[in-house]
């Protein structure tokens, strides 16, 4: 034997040039993916960012919403995306408790799937439509708050179900066993071991949610956001401003704005989304970092 | 073939009369008729699928929350037939404690997994002191608690595999059980953990009656005083371990125990 017998061989080395080929490429793909984030937040940074100031932030817009600032948009959009956390989140993960932990495989369970996977598909402005018809005309909740969240939470609920029932699934199944076996019953079981194991998950769908709702225009349109308004909201049966909304009207609607500020709302908007996501990502780390199994 | 009904009178945990279980339109159990004693340590021994582990399933009902099991026959634990309508399913599993296969420690504290049983039966969960004196006990009794005694906040997952079987032994015991089912329980540690847990199995013979599913004939042997052996679904012999394994009565009990099949 000579020390050749492990060299490579002519295949080898075709085989290794593919290979290198093949990573090199798929290397690219995913870079591409990073490529669009970066072309938008430096475009809104370069010509929006002059018009950041903490007055931007802070103040009505004024002279036909050509000049001033945001603040009416930006607490309407928090008032939007709060009231419609507070109607979805809790309604979305208890259907999820129900169909990881409770729901028996039969027609009705799937019925339910079905729902959640077509109401994921429904197109925004048709949910749009649906809370014109629904909240505002038929339950008379008017143009307000109210409505818009009601139809945000709607919209969104999906995520919110989908994102818990996985996070809930995620928690080892020998775990309930050894609830059970103990004795314990089902939500017994749920409140001590699966729920605390699954918040991190719970969390994520969460903030995914708001990352949605806070950029979401067309629900809101009919239902409770408006083109512009001279009093700030009082409570959830008044109209609003919403930032998305009012990046499209000083972006399409108003003549004579200045260039720097649809950008500026842009940022904004997408800084909010932003932030809202690192500090979940953060959040999660540290529940991670905590649990070990 | 079945010693425990001429040894009359015999006190006995469970006693398993005509059971027939189908998971679907699959018959897994065919007639069984078992007299377990108590206070005593049986095996279950027999190739892979002969129903040991779906028996020891059906004796604190966990088998049914599959939704298609059938069962027809009656188990009795202390004389009261668990699946008569008004049994409660709570109630059964505190008195019919279960150990798994791979220890399945809760993601709590060491504290926290001994008192979880306590506290879920309990309105009250007690005073600081009764707890400790709760885990105290419950490590003492699978001689744990020189070991972890001043870890008790740690997580139960830091523990080495036997040590977390061993609290998942414990941790049934502050809810008092009377019967401990065991499916494998030595089968995800090694040699000397094995070692370690089946004396503790030992040390609690008496105080519980304990049913034990292995796949380990030495263990069987070793670590039980009356050995069952199942054949696809039937049982095939029930005598004290160690005549099974001296003189088997039966031709298919021999062939296993000698290796010739399983």
């Amino acid at each position: 034997m000579n020390n050749q017998m492990f060299a490579a061989t002519q295949l080898n080395q075709k085989n290794q040039r593919t290979e290198k080929l093949v990573q090199l490429l798929f290397i690219l793909m995913a870079s591409l993916l990073i490529l669009p984030v970066l072309v938008i937040l430096a475009t809104l940074v370069v010509k929006g960012g002059s018009i950041l100031s903490i007055d931007f932030l802070f103040t009505d817009p004024t002279n036909g919403m050509t000049e001033g600032g945001i603040f009416p948009a930006l607490l309407g959009t928090i008032w939007l995306v709060a009231v419609a956390l507070i109607i979805s989140v809790p309604l979305g993960i208890a259907a999820a408790i129900y169909l990881s932990e409770y729901a028996p495989d039969n027609w009705f369970t799937r019925l339910i799937n079905l729902a959640i996977i077509n109401l994921a598909g429904v197109p925004s402005i048709v949910h749009a439509l649906f809370g014109l018809g629904a909240f505002v005309v038929f339950f008379g909740f008017g143009t307000s708050i109210l409505s818009a969240s009601l139809t945000l939470a709607i919209m969104t609920l999906p995520v919110v179900i989908v994102s818990t029932r996985e996070a809930l699934q995620a928690v080892p199944h020998s775990f309930r066993e050894a609830c059970w076996n103990m004795g314990a019953t089902r939500w017994q079981t749920i409140r001590r071991v699966v729920l605390p194991n699954a918040v991190s998950g719970i969390l994520t769908g969460i903030i995914l949610e708001v990352s949605r709702t806070a950029g979401e225009t067309a629900p809101i349109m009919f239902t409770g956001a408006v083109f512009f308004s001279p009093f700030l909201p009082q409570g959830i049966m008044d109209q609003t401003m919403a930032m998305s909304l009012h990046l499209f009207v000083v972006s399409t609607q108003v003549p004579g704005v200045p260039e720097n500020l649809p950008y500026g709302v842009a940022l904004v908007l997408i800084g909010m989304v932003l932030l809202m996501n690192s500090v979940s990502i953060a959040f999660r780390m540290h529940l991670r970092g905590k649990k070990k199994w | 073939m079945n010693i425990a009904s001429k040894e009359k009178p015999v006190k006995l945990a469970i006693r398993a009369k005509q059971l027939n279980l189908w998971y679907g339109t699959f018959q897994a159990l065919f007639d069984v008729d078992l007299n377990i004693k108590k206070g005593m340590i049986t095996s279950l021994i027999g190739p892979s699928g002969c129903g040991k582990s779906t028996f020891l399933r059906s004796i604190n009902r966990i088998n049914e929350r599959l939704g298609y099991v059938r069962i027809d026959g009656s188990v009795e634990v202390f004389d009261q037939n668990i699946y008569a309508p008004e049994v409660e399913l709570v109630q059964l599993r505190k008195q019919v404690g279960m150990v798994f296969q791979r220890p399945n420690p809760l993601p709590v504290s060491i504290r926290e997994n001994i008192l979880f049983g306590h506290k879920i039966h309990n309105k009250k969960s007690g005073n600081r002191q009764q707890q400790d004196e709760i885990v105290e006990q419950a490590l003492q009794q699978v001689l744990l608690w020189d070991k972890v005694k001043d870890r008790l906040h740690h997580k139960a997952t830091s523990l080495s595999l036997e040590e977390q079987q061993k609290l998942c032994i414990a941790r049934l015991l502050p809810v008092k059980p009377r019967i401990l089912l065991m499916d494998e329980p030595c089968s995800a540690l090694d040699p000397k953990g094995t070692e370690a847990v089946e004396e503790l199995i030992w040390e609690l013979r008496g105080k519980y009656s304990i049913l034990i599913v292995t796949h380990n004939m030495a263990q069987a042997r070793r670590a039980s005083e009356e050995c069952i052996f199942m054949l696809m679904g039937k049982v095939v012999e029930h005598t004290p371990t160690n005549q099974m394994f001296v003189t088997p009565a039966q031709q298919e009990t021999a062939d296993y125990i000698e290796g010739r099949y399983g």
